[in-house]
């Protein structure tokens, strides 16, 4: 199997095992002296990645034994050293049930990414971060799953739920296809059909009363999200009519041709490489904000080739090895997904932009479905950010709370990312303090 | 708001979803009573209901011709009531998944109106090409607007795609991609991506409510065909036939005589069995490298020829598709199951080409619980799983809702396939069932499975699992079984299977379950069902002819 990536080769070094950086040329008429800011003083807007990984880590096995800076990961967490200093890490979270019984392994998402479990209606934390930052982009947000499954963990409500994409090469046809418009090209020409595109939303919208007439009061919501969807559309539309700010650190990818589709633990590893480039690609050229990668969901069936069992399996049956003190298969699947959660971030961090990096306007947010996957505990679930959001945050802490909701972290990451907003989470996961040992 | 005599959409009760749990000691009765399996007291009205990817492709298809591509993908809908077909009720669309309903339509649109397909498809040719044409314009737009929309289109909206196609056809200097912006504009709004039903008085009968003509053929149509109304349907619709219970009786007999039934059967029975399951099911290579994906399509494609044939061709009683010796099998996958389909090509047909099979008296291949689809579908990518086996026998074809496995299990005994005290399946169960906790669960699920043993995860047949004898023998319900072909019978005497079929028929038609004061109604199909003989034809004759199928509730009119 080949891929013919990029041409500035951002996953080359990446599918050898280590990642390189791009190094890309940079005029720096159009950023700031730092590389960091448009010329005009306004900064690179900032980025948000929701990461997910079910099934989580073995309690006692992942948490840092100091608090505060210069923390020591614990094992199963050591694939993520060379990034240490971009890492903060919250233990000792948890979800309160309130009266709501515990679902196996969807709570844990509900909680961590809605507020909650009061309200399986509510918007899921990306997309409440696309709201504030992703409506002048060609594309909201992304989503994307790279077990093969058709659902992840992004949603506008209860029915309407983001279908991840799981092929990188539909994912690059969809950003860099015919409609994607070089924003450093010299010349820009408004495509008339895309004018006329416009044109005929913009009409549909304006005759939505006479459109839709008569719509009962149970599916007027779900008519609200179609032509709130209609508008996502149009607006792409009118971005597209736009001559684009130059980004001089935008590369284009050359084309990923072949499908990358499969529930093998390598196979989601070379996807989540891909994906990863592609997100970065799309950050840096200015097509989306905010993204979300399901590297294996809740009931993960990754395996191994030739192996009976799946990650799931095995969290749940495999016995604890007396010498280790946990699940020995368990920890090489959950050891995967933290050296593909290397592979996101520093597919981030290789991509240059000026003096520095697009990591450093980023954040990548980790979370995932257990504190204990073996006996689906909501207690003590490990969860972690990478990067600043452009200075917003300290990093290179670890927090270690004693028993806090975990809405605390998406608080805290939602201001971060700029969200006008004071309080979060449902009922006694609603919660108004940030975590102020990483605000900048 | 005051009734007013015309067509009206109206909200939707609020459905209660009723969330049966149980502990499974006391396993839920789902179809085993009258009124049990109802969801909400009240009938309720009309709702949306979004095109599954397959009524979109049937719909396209119908009109522009099969050869127009649909490249894009559907965002997935939530299985609710044990149908897809019920989670359309309820189910949204992202931007994102607007986004790719807008490619798919492009694509369809550009498509449909180019050289090779706009001289069949358009009523009219423009005065010139580089121009707008009006006329031209609402011809073509009177001819597929009823098609894509299923019902005529109101002066307002002939209007605005009218003036969108004379619009962009100035803009763009050009007659066809005006029409063509035009048409996939209607191909992203909700009258065509959502069924939307209306309701008008039921004559002679004030208080009452029932589906207008348009919206009865909707239903009739993706009921019978899983397809939008053909041009007589709307043409009954049109001229009041379905306006009165003859009118309809003649229209279903006609929708029942066409070869299209077939598509409704398998729309039908691909939602009731989870087919779509099929679209992400993967066996280990390494353990099973027959079973590829052209097995699994082929194995899927059987079951599907198997119904077909049983219920429509052979006008079969439904219970005898889980003790038919009848199937068609491809060479491929006479392969798999050791049964020799002559290849005849190069001057025979083809390789691919499918042959009746009978299997002989003592073959363990007897009925579709037997046939590689059930079997590999309901096992893990590296083994089998009695469990997840008789768990879909119970919840699929029984309607009874297993409870999840609780929390803190101990599973290690049930997946150590290499322990030497635990040779079998069978034996890992039973030391797995000594904790209290799994006992009463898998008394339920696992004999049903553990006698479909002799067949493997890829559908092979064995009769050992680690050098023993596999033991198939169990009870379902007090009947006993010794083998599969045992089962198959106890499942066809089992009276939860015949009860399941009909809530599943009746869920699917009205996209939710039936209602608590629909119980006369459904115990009236039940008994209904069992006179004819348990002929799945006639229950759909049975159920789009009565008046209860078009009635609903109007007590919240907005």
């Amino acid at each position: 199997m080949t891929y013919s990536l990029n041409r500035r080769s951002i996953l080359r070094g990446m599918m050898g095992g280590t990642a390189v950086a791009v190094g890309l040329p940079l005029l720096d008429i159009f950023l700031d002296s730092n590389g960091e800011a448009l010329a005009d003083g306004g900064p690179l807007p900032k980025c948000f990645v929701s990461w997910f990984q079910g099934l989580g880590y073995a309690p006692g096995h992942w948490e840092p034994k100091t608090v505060g800076p210069n923390y020591d990961f614990g094992v199963h967490l050591r694939a993520l050293t060379p990034l240490k200093s971009k890492i903060n890490i919250f233990s000792g979270m948890k979800i309160y049930m309130d009266s709501f019984p515990a679902n196996a392994h969807s709570s844990g998402p509900q909680g961590i990414l809605q507020g909650g479990l009061a309200d399986p209606s509510l918007p899921s934390l990306d997309q409440i971060i696309a709201d504030a930052v992703g409506t002048r982009t060609r594309f909201r947000s992304m989503e994307v799953a790279c077990d093969g499954s058709t659902e992840a963990y992004s949603r506008r409500s209860a029915t309407a739920i983001n279908a991840p994409e799981n092929d990188p090469a539909k994912l690059y046809a969809r950003i860099f296809g015919p409609d994607f418009k070089d924003p450093n090209a010299a010349d820009f020409t408004p495509d008339p059909v895309v004018m006329a595109r416009k044109s005929v939303l913009s009409t549909i919208r304006d005759k939505r009363e006479k459109l839709v007439k008569h719509i009962g009061a149970a599916d007027k919501a779900r008519m609200d999200e179609h032509f709130t969807a209609l508008r996502a559309l149009e607006n792409r539309l009118a971005i597209e009519l736009e001559k684009p700010a130059p980004l001089e650190a935008c590369a284009i990818p050359q084309a990923v041709e072949t499908p990358v589709k499969g529930r093998l633990i390598t196979e989601a590893r070379t996807c989540n490489q891909l994906m990863a480039a592609l997100f970065a690609h799309a950050m840096a050229c200015g097509q989306t904000h905010v993204g979300h990668l399901s590297f294996g969901g809740s009931l993960s069936n990754l395996r191994r080739a030739g192996s009976q069992q799946t990650f799931h399996m095995f969290s749940h049956e495999e016995q604890i090895d007396p010498a280790l003190g946990y699940q020995k298969e368990f920890e090489w699947f959950s050891n995967q997904a933290t050296e593909a959660l290397l592979d996101f971030a520093r597919a981030f961090e290789s991509y240059k932009e000026g003096k520095g990096n697009l990591l450093d306007r980023s954040l990548i947010m980790y979370s995932t479905d257990s504190g204990y996957a073996k006996t689906h505990s909501l207690e003590n679930l490990p969860m972690m950010t990478i990067g600043s959001a452009g200075g917003a945050l300290k990093t290179g802490i670890h927090v270690q709370a004693k028993g806090d909701t975990v809405t605390r972290v998406g608080l805290t990451v939602q201001q971060a990312m700029g969200v006008s907003v004071g309080d979060w989470g449902t009922q006694s996961n609603n919660t108004s303090k940030t975590i102020t040992e990483i605000v900048a | 708001m005051k009734m007013k005599n015309k067509s009206t959409w109206f909200s939707r009760k609020t459905l209660s979803i009723a969330a049966t749990v149980m502990a499974c000691g006391a396993l839920s009765t789902g179809a085993m009573g009258a009124g049990a399996g109802l969801s909400s007291s009240e009938v309720d009205a009309p709702t949306l209901r979004r095109l599954t990817a397959q009524q979109y492709q049937r719909m396209i298809a119908d009109l522009f011709g099969p050869d127009v591509k649909i490249a894009g993908r559907f965002e997935p809908v939530q299985r609710q009531g044990g149908l897809l077909e019920v989670g359309t009720s309820t189910v949204g669309l992202t931007s994102s998944g607007l986004e790719q309903y807008d490619a798919i339509a492009r694509g369809v649109a550009a498509e449909a109106l180019d050289a090779e397909h706009r001289n069949v498809l358009m009523p009219c040719k423009p005065a010139a090409e580089n121009a707008p044409d009006q006329a031209c314009a609402q011809q073509f737009f009177n001819f597929v607007g009823p098609h894509l929309y299923r019902r005529p289109l109101t002066t307002e909206e002939l209007s605005v795609q009218v003036d969108l196609a004379t619009d962009a056809a100035k803009n763009l200097k050009s007659f066809y991609r005006g029409l063509e912006l035009s048409l996939a504009s209607m191909l992203v709004q909700p009258q065509f991506i959502y069924r939307q039903e209306r309701v008008v008085p039921v004559k002679g009968t004030p208080g009452r409510f029932e589906l207008d003509a348009y919206s009865k053929a909707s239903r009739l149509s993706f009921f019978f065909w899983d397809a939008a109304p053909d041009e007589q349907l709307l043409a009954a619709a049109k001229t009041g036939k379905l306006d009165s219970a003859k009118g309809i009786a003649q229209e279903v007999d006609r929708l029942l005589a066409s070869p299209r039934l077939e598509d409704g059967m398998r729309a039908f029975f691909s939602d009731m069995l989870g087919f779509s399951e099929f679209d992400t099911l993967a066996k280990d290579a390494a353990l099973y490298p027959n079973y590829t994906r052209q097995v699994a399509e082929d194995a899927r494609e059987q079951t599907y020829r198997t119904i077909v044939n049983h219920l429509i061709n052979e006008k079969g009683d439904y219970r005898g598709l889980f003790t038919t010796r009848k199937t068609f099998l491809t060479p491929i996958l006479g392969s798999m199951y050791q049964v020799p389909i002559a290849h005849k090509s190069p001057n025979g047909y083809p390789e691919t080409a499918w042959a009746a099979h009978e299997y002989p008296e003592g073959d363990p291949r007897v009925g579709i619980l037997t046939q590689m689809s059930f079997v590999s579908l309901h096992s893990h990518p590296g083994r089998t799983s009695p469990t997840l086996r008789g768990k879909a026998l119970r919840e699929m074809i029984m309607c009874q809702r297993v409870p999840d496995p609780p929390g803190a299990v101990e599973f290690t005994v049930v997946q150590d396939t290499s322990n030497p005290l635990y040779k079998t399946a069978r034996d890992r169960l039973n030391a797995h069932a000594t904790e209290a906790m799994c006992t009463g669960c898998h008394k339920i699920t696992d004999p049903m499975g553990l006698a479909l043993e002799n067949f493997d995860s890829d559908g092979a047949f064995r009769t050992t699992e680690n050098g023993v004898t596999l033991d198939t023998s169990g009870t379902l319900d007090r009947a006993s079984f010794v083998d599969a072909p045992s089962l198959g019978k106890a499942v066809h005497d089992n009276p939860a299977i015949t009860m399941c079929l009909v809530n599943r028929l009746t869920s699917y038609s009205l996209g939710r379950g039936p209602a608590k004061s629909e119980a006369a109604w459904v115990k009236s199909l039940n008994e209904a069902f069992a006179t004819q003989g348990y002929r799945v034809p006639d229950l759909m004759r049975t159920i789009a002819t009565s008046p209860e199928f078009y009635q609903v509730s109007v007590s919240q009119p907005e």
